[in-house]
């Protein structure tokens, strides 16, 4: 079983008590009337698909209920880090070079 | 609600508590200070702190979340309602959604590991989590070494003692 930090919570815990929520920081497009059919088609579906590092959403459903935000190797399916939900994307390659 | 208490082996004992008002809080935290006043009672900061003031319980459930229990809710309600145009937050009688467990006796931390991936022996006595029974959201109150209430939701109930009821069997049979 997965084991993953809740940054609210503050504490390391099963995978069961969390649900997946999709990629993270796709923002929604300010005037969703003025894109083009292709680029709402990108917003709604078009995703990463990353092999390595995946910055996702995760939810402390069964918990504190607060969403965060994820990075998880999906080679090795390791957990990076997690990080609060609104924070900025993080650098990785500070993380990468001291491992 | 019928009072159930077995006898059936001392190690364990389950047993429904009476009904008491119960309510959920939710107030950002700038606003957190102005509601604990007004309702008498500390609201902690730390996810899984409680306080107790006049019979009333407090559990920080989340960042901005508590669920607070009390004798009876009105006077509660009323304090919160009359500071709502400064501190706005949600404040809602939840006693009816959920009926508490009291669970106690020596292998009542084998009986949580059966349904509970988390690891309820950390959970220091005093404090409190939401968690999950196999698939139900419940709350734990670690009152003692061995002494717990767990707040199930009420159409759950049914499941989790048939549950509770397999896993008190094997633990009589020593499994």
């Amino acid at each position: 079983m997965l084991l993953i930090h809740c940054p609210y919570c503050e504490e390391t815990l099963p995978e069961l008590e969390f649900a997946y929520a999709g990629e993270a920081h796709i923002a929604r497009p300010a005037d969703p009337s003025a894109l083009s059919d292709e680029e709402w088609r990108d917003f709604l579906f078009i995703r990463t698909n990353a092999r390595g590092p995946h910055f996702e959403r995760w939810r402390h459903i069964h918990g504190c209920a607060q969403f965060f935000n994820a990075v998880r190797d999906t080679v090795s399916d390791r957990f990076l880090m997690t990080y609060k939900a609104g924070a900025p994307r993080p650098d990785l390659s500070p993380k990468e070079d001291a491992e | 609600m019928t009072t159930q208490k077995h006898d059936f082996s001392a190690a364990l004992q389950i047993e429904e508590l009476a009904p008491s008002a119960r309510l959920s809080l939710r107030v950002r935290p700038q606003h957190r200070a102005q509601l604990a006043r007004a309702l008498g009672l500390d609201l902690p900061v730390r996810i899984g702190d409680r306080t107790a003031a006049d019979g009333r319980e407090a559990l920080c459930l989340g960042p901005d979340e508590w669920l607070i229990l009390a004798p009876e809710a009105s006077a509660l309600t009323a304090a919160a309602a009359a500071i709502y145009a400064t501190a706005p937050h949600s404040l809602t009688e939840i006693s009816d959604r959920e009926i508490t467990l009291r669970l106690s006796g020596a292998s009542v931390l084998d009986l949580l590991a059966t349904g509970c991936p988390r690891d309820i022996a950390a959970l220091a006595e005093g404090r409190g989590c939401r968690t999950v029974f196999d698939s139900a959201t419940v709350t734990i109150w670690r009152d003692g070494p061995t002494a717990f209430r767990m707040d199930v939701w009420r159409s759950f109930l049914p499941h989790v003692r048939n549950l509770m009821a397999l896993a008190e069997a094997e633990l009589a049979a020593g499994l």
